[in-house]
């Protein structure tokens, strides 16, 4: 069965200050359909270039695909002309963003963001629904991630939410269009870790319920425990290892994967492997 | 009901405000050395004359006494007697307060609304010629002293080109007394004069364009930066990776909380508006506040010269309060919390 | 990341300087203008018309080669006075701004620091000073006082440090709150010494943007003053007055009021692009 997002020797080099480096080095990872994947790495790993390179949301300049392919569904999405590219946004693919505070537009209201978001997204799938629809349709997505009161919700301004409801609208953004497809980029990192928790029990729950398929972009290893599958592991630009979840945390194969696990602390002390981080 | 706490609060701090500029003034005045009735009269006058003024100006009681029937006569109102006029102060600016206020708000209204359209196209074509463009000519407006471009403009568009008129609010022979707003262009449409209406239009497009200019400079580059700023926000880019179309996103996403920074700056450029118009009224013979206080500084009028000063200050005052009351509509966060 | 050669701090900077050119002319027109008003007696054809000088023949001159800006009414070359006269508007900005930076700054380092009723009471009189339009200031300062130079650089001077205040208090605020300030605090530092060389460091290139912008308006407003004749008087060359002496010869000898005016709008223009590109180099938002 092939995968549902296939990324094959993906290259994109940067150009700042006149200098250019090369920041991702021929990384290829595959995301089945229904499957849970994670992408671990530290900051400056690359993962989030990665990532944004899948959304097509990389600015070419300063970045530069230099070789490479992005496969969904079939097609290679580095050669699709960009109106379809679009059209993959939000209804194939869709992204929950990091920072709960920033990621939505302070000025207007849940609903309007929301309902501006459904609208165009129907049209790009060229189906017809009426503002009083895509209200109900917003309330029905904010029920399915657990928000008690969706129309005081919808009626709010971002200000008046908490972290941990502002997150959750986020999600409930992503899933507006049904997408087959669920980036998470560092999901609860800006937030306390008890609200984080839920929020990973959530993300959880809804991709198991609707069968979604799952990119997990995290540095926290604990996340990538208790919701991955299979886990791609990066350093400087590079996959250095992938497998199943549970064989990476039992038997690391790279020396980069073993210095990652070690410096979880860990409540019994004592770590497993002594090694330097290369 | 959030926006009515807030805004109680903005009306009491800038009446707050208004008292502390009454004292400023007020000290100012008293404070410093030298005898205003000695030099309302000159050298020639004798001991007595001087005295009698000095008592009919109160001169002669406490400080705080004195500051006392000045608040009192400031919220009847009353700012006491110029002494060059010898009329009322109050008077003296009525007749002109209008004239400099007319200025002033088709100046903000040129300002704003020329301004920001240029700022959010530069932001638009960022780095390429519309974006320069506007950028060249913020700056050359922002450096030219009003005066300066006021006598340019003159210059070209009155004794070169002859299109436009160079002094006064309408043409000589032209009869018309701006009675119930002492706004021309209101009152004149209110009288069903048209013929007036253009020509107090007429004569308005240069010294607000001179004026103007410096401003709509700055509104254009501050709408420039703020756009280019909302632009970076993560909540665009999460728009765009939703797939909201780019048009939308510029003009409803960006646009919305570009407004409040170029507001904002309004208010404080206002205070330069309102020197500078001082300043364009003299160039243009325009009969507003400017040459009454000119007057009144070089003659040491001292009531006369509160009087502008309060009034000025007062105006100032009144268009922040304004300002922060439609910044604290257009963004919520202000709204709730007293700050973005 | 592959490997990337840590560029100096310095080099970086001034890397990123030199690309912008405007901020590279400003630079350039504000030394140029520095110069020639430190160098004004030796570089100037007639220096001697600085004074009360007339010379009815070479009156209403226009352009030349001997009077590069032609003479004014009474005769006295007119680059030699304008020259003269960006050497006063410069000892004015810097005079303004050597009183307003330092009040302002220190009230503002204060205000923000220490919060609580030095705080209230430094912020609202700030507020109210801001509320008074500084030309209009300078007006009644000048009504009380007799019009000349000083009494104008005091009425802007007294104004003007609210800026200063207002900034610098935002930055402290802002910068009181983190960690490098809290480390300082717990190691026992004196509240003297995290004013000064903990939280002064940090606002150092807000000051240095906003004191290039300022000599640019401080000029302005300076011009604007004599030219309603309320700065310094005759026969000493101010730029406005020139300008407003001129203008009752326009528009037949318009160089009398042109070449004058053009030389406040070339100084304003340099320290703006100068502020300008000092901003864009150092990334800072809130200064105007």
């Amino acid at each position: 069965m092939s995968a549902l997002l296939s990324v094959q020797g993906l290259s994109v080099e940067f150009n700042t200050y006149g200098q250019t480096n090369q920041v991702l080095h021929d990384v290829s990872l595959d995301v089945p359909a229904h499957a849970q994947i994670a992408l671990v790495g530290e900051s400056g790993s690359g993962k989030s270039v990665t990532m944004k390179a899948i959304m097509g949301l990389l600015r070419q300049p300063p970045a530069r695909i230099t070789g490479g392919r992005i496969f969904y569904d079939g097609r290679d999405l580095l050669q699709l002309p960009d109106a379809e590219r679009v059209a993959l946004r939000g209804t194939a693919m869709s992204m929950v963003f990091q920072d709960p505070m920033s990621s939505l537009n302070p000025v207007f209201t849940i609903a309007d963001q929301m309902g501006t978001i459904l609208k165009y997204a129907d049209r790009r799938l060229g189906r017809v629904r009426n503002a009083r629809d895509r209200m109900l349709r917003v309330h029905e997505v904010l029920a399915q991630v657990r928000m008690r009161e969706p129309d005081r919700v919808s009626a709010s301004y971002p200000i008046m939410l908490s972290g941990g409801m502002r997150q959750r609208v986020l999600i409930a953004m992503a899933l507006l269009s049904e997408p087959a497809l669920l980036i998470a980029d560092e999901p609860g990192t800006a937030l306390d870790v008890t609200t984080q928790a839920q929020i990973l029990k959530l993300l959880k729950d809804l991709v198991t319920q609707r069968g979604l398929a799952l990119l997990m972009i995290t540095h926290n290893l604990g996340v990538v425990r208790e919701t991955a599958n299979y886990v791609y592991v990066m350093s400087k630009g590079r996959v250095v290892e992938q497998g199943e979840t549970a064989a990476i945390f039992d038997a690391p194969q790279s020396d980069y994967t073993r210095a990652l696990i070690a410096a979880v602390p860990r409540l019994t002390g004592g770590t497993r492997y002594r090694t330097v981080v290369p | 009901m959030e926006f009515l706490s807030f805004l109680i609060r903005r009306i009491l701090w800038s009446a707050l405000v208004l008292v502390g500029l009454s004292m400023v003034i007020f000290f100012i005045a008293r404070v410093v050395p030298g005898d205003p009735a000695r030099m309302a009269l000159g050298p020639r006058a004798s001991a007595e004359q001087v005295a009698a003024l000095q008592a009919s100006l109160g001169l002669d009681r406490p400080l705080i006494e004195q500051y006392q029937l000045f608040l009192v006569g400031l919220s009847q109102g009353d700012l006491g007697r110029s002494l060059l006029t010898e009329r009322a102060v109050n008077d003296d600016i009525r007749e002109t307060f209008a004239a400099t206020f007319e200025l002033v708000c088709f100046t903000v209204f040129l300002a704003f609304s020329l301004g920001v359209p240029l700022g959010v196209v530069a932001a638009y074509w960022k780095d390429r010629w519309p974006d320069t463009a506007v950028r060249i000519f913020a700056i050359l407006a922002a450096v030219t002293p009003s005066f300066f471009l006021a006598l340019l403009l003159q210059l070209l568009a009155g004794y070169v080109l002859h299109i436009l008129p160079t002094t006064g609010r309408l043409p000589h022979e032209m009869e018309f007394v701006a009675g119930t707003t002492g706004l021309m262009l209101i009152d004149s449409l209110l009288a069903g004069r048209l013929d007036v209406f253009g020509q107090a239009l007429r004569h308005l497009l240069l010294p607000g364009i001179a004026l103007a200019a410096a401003t709509m400079g700055q509104m254009a580059r501050i709408t420039r930066a703020s756009m280019i700023d909302v632009s970076r926000q993560d909540y665009i880019e999460a728009a765009r990776a939703f797939g909201v179309p780019e048009f939308l996103r510029v003009t409803k996403y960006m646009l919305r909380p570009s407004f409040v920074p170029p507001l904002t700056i309004m208010g404080l450029e206002f205070a330069s508006l309102i020197g500078g118009a001082f300043v364009v009224e003299l160039v243009f013979a325009w009969p507003g506040m400017a040459a009454y206080g000119i007057r009144t500084i070089l003659q040491k009028d001292l009531n006369a010269v509160m009087g502008v000063v309060m009034v000025s200050g007062a105006f100032f005052v009144m268009v922040n309060l304004l300002i922060d009351v439609l910044v604290g509509f257009v963004d919520p966060r202000v709204r709730i919390r007293g700050r973005r | 990341m592959s490997a990337v050669e840590p560029l100096s701090n310095a080099y970086q900077n001034w890397y990123r300087f030199s690309r912008n050119p405007t901020a590279v002319i400003g630079l350039g027109i504000v030394v140029l203008c520095i110069l020639a008003a430190i160098f004004a007696p030796w570089i100037t054809p007639y220096p001697d018309h600085v004074g009360a000088v007339v010379d009815f023949r070479s009156r209403h001159l226009p352009p030349s080669a001997e009077h590069w800006f032609g003479t004014d009414n009474v005769g006295r070359d007119i680059l030699t006075r304008v020259i003269f006269g960006m050497r006063i508007s410069l000892e004015l900005a810097f005079v303004v701004l050597g009183i307003a930076i330092p009040v302002g700054t220190a009230l503002g380092i204060i205000a923000g620091y220490f919060g609580g009723w030095t705080e209230v009471i430094i912020m609202r009189i700030t507020d109210i000073a801001l509320a008074i339009p500084p030309l209009v200031m300078a007006l009644a300062v000048a009504a009380v006082l007799s019009p000349d130079l000083i009494n104008s650089m005091l009425a802007i001077a007294s104004l003007w440090w609210t800026w200063h205040t207002r900034l610098i208090y935002s930055i402290t605020r802002q910068l009181r709150t983190q960690e490098f300030v809290e480390a300082a605090e717990t190691l026992g530092a004196s509240k003297f010494h995290i004013l000064f060389r903990e939280i002064l460091p940090n606002c150092v290139s807000a000051i240095a943007v906003k004191t290039s912008l300022d000599c640019g308006f401080v000029i302005l407003i300076g011009a604007s003053l004599s030219f309603l004749g309320l700065g310094i008087q005759p026969p000493t060359p101010d730029l406005g007055t020139m300008v407003a002496q001129g203008a009752g010869f326009l528009p037949e000898n318009w160089w009398q009021s042109i070449f004058p005016g053009c030389a406040i709008l070339f100084l304003a223009l340099g320290f703006n692009l100068l502020g300008d590109g000092l901003r864009d180099l150092f990334d800072v938002e809130d200064v105007r």
